[in-house]
């Protein structure tokens, strides 16, 4: 196979079976893949979830994960935090003549070997190639599936009073890795995404009888932007601001470009909202696994009218409010 | 002996109870945004009052500049860096943001030096740094220019609107204004020194206190301004050594010599003041943008009803104004206090009124 991704590698004739064959089939070969026809069959459940995002992330490969890492983790934590299990995944991709045949098996490896770490097959998928300027490098959607049973059903996504906000890590890491690698900053040791499936420590805390109200990935908008969507009209949230968890770097990088980790994207952690008996045992649970293993409550539901506070060290409380357009480094 | 922030609160408290109303007019936009994310406001008695002053180098870019901006940024052929600060600015209904979304080649960056490389990568460009800020920014665009010119860069020039803090202060602080003493801006008084700002009791009359960013600096800064207050002291005290020297930045300050040169500058809000800008020297004329591209220098008018003027005088607060969180929000600016995260206006609406 040549070096560079051409347009007749999207044409749907020889060079496309060469990109299918040489490329994408031996990274992501499964039963219900192989068959390679115009539909993946598989079997489900009676209810199932269903998501799909497109990732146009620059740069393409960042510290700590890539894009394809990116674009399986993202579709299986959103059906992850359904409460479903993510089962079988789509990939289609829009690639610019010219691309390095290279740097895209890296992204197919990086997305088999993620797919492999969340349990999830990569059941189908689409390729149609640009002319060169046509899309920046590579941009690729994927959409999932996932089953939910009579022991795991999708979850209220309805917080209620009392119940505690738990974060299941640092939070702020990807965003700002992203930025860092992105300006250039020369962080040495670089910011490090923290871009993985989550499905690990949703089961934790679900298949071991915790109630969970509502579960989100806190992903653009960060942290801030789940918390607004998730008070309602007569409740309040109230988060400790000394108990949030941001890793020293990341917290450095946001004093210098400005920035509020809050309003910071993330792709690896989950926030739960919990009715205050279960949260010891959902710590507990999320603490036994490596990737939950700084977990922390950082919050709790309040009757109220739908506003988000902040506790400063302090004893003072100031308002969080739903982030706004793109959030753009502040210097002077 | 360090005291601790309860310390602080009840020093603060005890000092004020013997004062009528105070009025502290924090300078800093740095200030404005910590004050508001800290809630130092909830810390402090009743009869303290906290006002924001034009410290928001967003904020007091005249209309007429950030014109010229656009003006330049439209122009073929041009790559338009600056800050990410500048880029919601709207004049009309036109910023630096809508021109990139429309597809211009306009660059945020973190450091000025950052443009040196554009330049380089670009030679067939017009490539154009607007420098904004105060005695903080101005030595990097200054090393901005001197490399530029060291490196024989012809396609690098820069739009300055560097304004000075102290000649504003005094032009701001001279006559009756309610103003009894001020938090002067740590950041600049480490390039500046604390000397900088000693013309505020000798001149003005007032006792000031040039503060650090942390809210115990903040508290601190407010103690020692009480204190001096109701001891009827007047001097200017530096609370902030760890970073700030009485003589500042000697290096810092020659290159602000070497490459600037004192001018007169339109602050939005506070008008022309003497002295308060930065021009470009005339050994590095070829760098200026204002020089090499053809630039119209009538005057913008403000939004209708927009009072960012008013209020980076200290004379207004945000919700004295009939579009705050109506018609004008962080989303939809109409003035630049809204958009500048150290914007008065923007503070208040993220984290709360009075």
């Amino acid at each position: 196979m040549e070096e560079r991704i051409t347009l007749a590698h999207g044409s749907g004739g020889e060079a496309y079976r060469e990109l299918v064959e040489e490329v994408f089939l031996p990274a992501f070969s499964n039963e219900c893949l192989a068959p390679l026809t115009d539909s993946a069959v598989c079997s489900a459940g009676e209810r199932i979830a269903m998501t799909t995002d497109s990732y146009v992330i620059k740069p393409l490969f960042f510290p700590g994960g890539d894009i394809g890492r990116l674009c399986i983790s993202g579709t299986v934590n959103d059906l992850a935090v359904s409460g479903a299990r993510p089962r079988y995944i789509s990939v289609g991709m829009i690639i610019e003549a010219g691309f390095e045949t290279e740097t895209l098996r890296r992204i197919v490896q990086s997305m088999a070997s993620t797919a492999k770490e969340a349990g999830v097959l990569i059941v189908t998928g689409d390729t149609k190639v640009v002319e060169g300027g046509g899309v920046d490098g590579i941009f690729i959607n994927t959409a999932g599936i996932g089953v939910f049973s009579d022991d795991r059903p999708p979850l209220p996504q309805r917080i209620a009073v009392g119940d505690k906000i738990i974060i299941s890590g640092y939070m702020a890491s990807h965003g700002m890795a992203v930025m860092a690698a992105r300006e250039n900053m020369g962080f040495n040791p670089p910011i490090l995404s923290d871009v993985a499936p989550v499905i690990k420590l949703v089961n934790a805390v679900l298949d071991n009888g915790c109630i969970v109200h509502a579960m989100r990935d806190p992903t653009r908008g960060g942290v801030a932007a789940t918390l607004c969507e998730w008070v309602t009209g007569d409740t309040d949230i109230e988060i400790f601001e000394e108990s949030l968890p941001v890793r020293p770097d990341v917290a450095a990088a946001c004093g210098i470009l400005g920035m509020d980790p809050l309003y910071i994207a993330n792709e690896g952690i989950i926030l739960m909202s919990v009715p205050e008996r279960c949260a010891d045992d959902a710590l507990r649970l999320l603490h036994s696994m490596d990737a939950g293993k700084n977990a922390a409550v950082i919050g709790e539901v309040k009757a109220g009218s739908g506003n988000v506070h902040a506790v400063t060290g302090y004893g003072t409380k100031r308002r969080i409010l739903m982030p706004r357009g793109e959030i753009l480094p502040r210097i002077c | 002996m360090r005291y601790g922030f309860d310390d602080l609160k009840r020093g603060i408290a005890a000092f004020a109870a013997g004062l009528g109303r105070i009025t502290i007019m924090e300078v800093c936009g740095t200030h404005t945004f910590c004050i508001r994310k800290y809630g130092i406001r909830q810390l402090l008695p009743e009869n303290i009052r906290l006002v924001s002053g034009p410290g928001c180098p967003v904020c007091v870019t005249a209309q007429r500049d950030i014109a010229a901006a656009i003006g330049i940024a439209r122009q073929k052929d041009v790559i338009f860096t600056c800050f990410g600060d500048m880029m919601r600015v709207p004049c009309g209904d036109v910023s630096l943001y809508s021109l990139y979304e429309e597809g211009r080649d306009i660059r945020i960056v973190t450091s000025p030096l950052d443009v040196l490389k554009i330049a380089e990568d670009n030679p067939s460009k017009q490539v154009v740094y607007f420098g904004i800020g105060f005695e903080t920014t101005a030595p990097l665009t200054a090393a901005l220019i001197e490399a530029a010119d060291r490196m024989g860069l012809e396609n690098l020039s820069v739009l300055s609107v560097h304004k000075t803090m102290p000649e504003a202060i005094k032009h701001l602080l001279s006559g009756n204004n309610g103003i009894d003493a001020l938090i002067c801006p740590g950041h600049v008084a480490a390039v500046t020194g604390s000397d900088a700002f000693d013309f505020i009791p000798s001149l003005l009359g007032k006792p000031a206190a040039v503060s650090g960013f942390e809210a115990y600096d903040i508290m601190s800064a407010i103690l020692c301004l009480t204190g001096m207050l109701s001891r009827g002291e007047k001097k200017c005290v530096n609370m902030y050594p760890r970073a700030v020297r009485r003589e500042g930045n000697r290096e810092a300050l020659r290159l602000i010599d070497k490459v600037f040169r004192k001018s007169s500058a339109v602050w939005r809000g506070l008008g022309e003041i003497e002295g308060s800008g930065l021009e470009i020297r005339d050994s590095y004329s070829k760098y200026n943008a204002a020089l090499r591209f053809e630039i119209s220098t009538d005057d913008v008018p403000e939004a209708r009803g927009c009072i960012c003027s008013q209020i980076l005088c200290g004379k207004k607060v945000p919700t004295d104004c009939i579009h705050f969180g109506r018609t004008c929000t962080p989303r939809s600016p109409l003035g630049p206090c809204m958009v500048s995260s150290e914007g008065s206006c923007a503070a208040y609406y993220r984290y709360g009124g009075e």
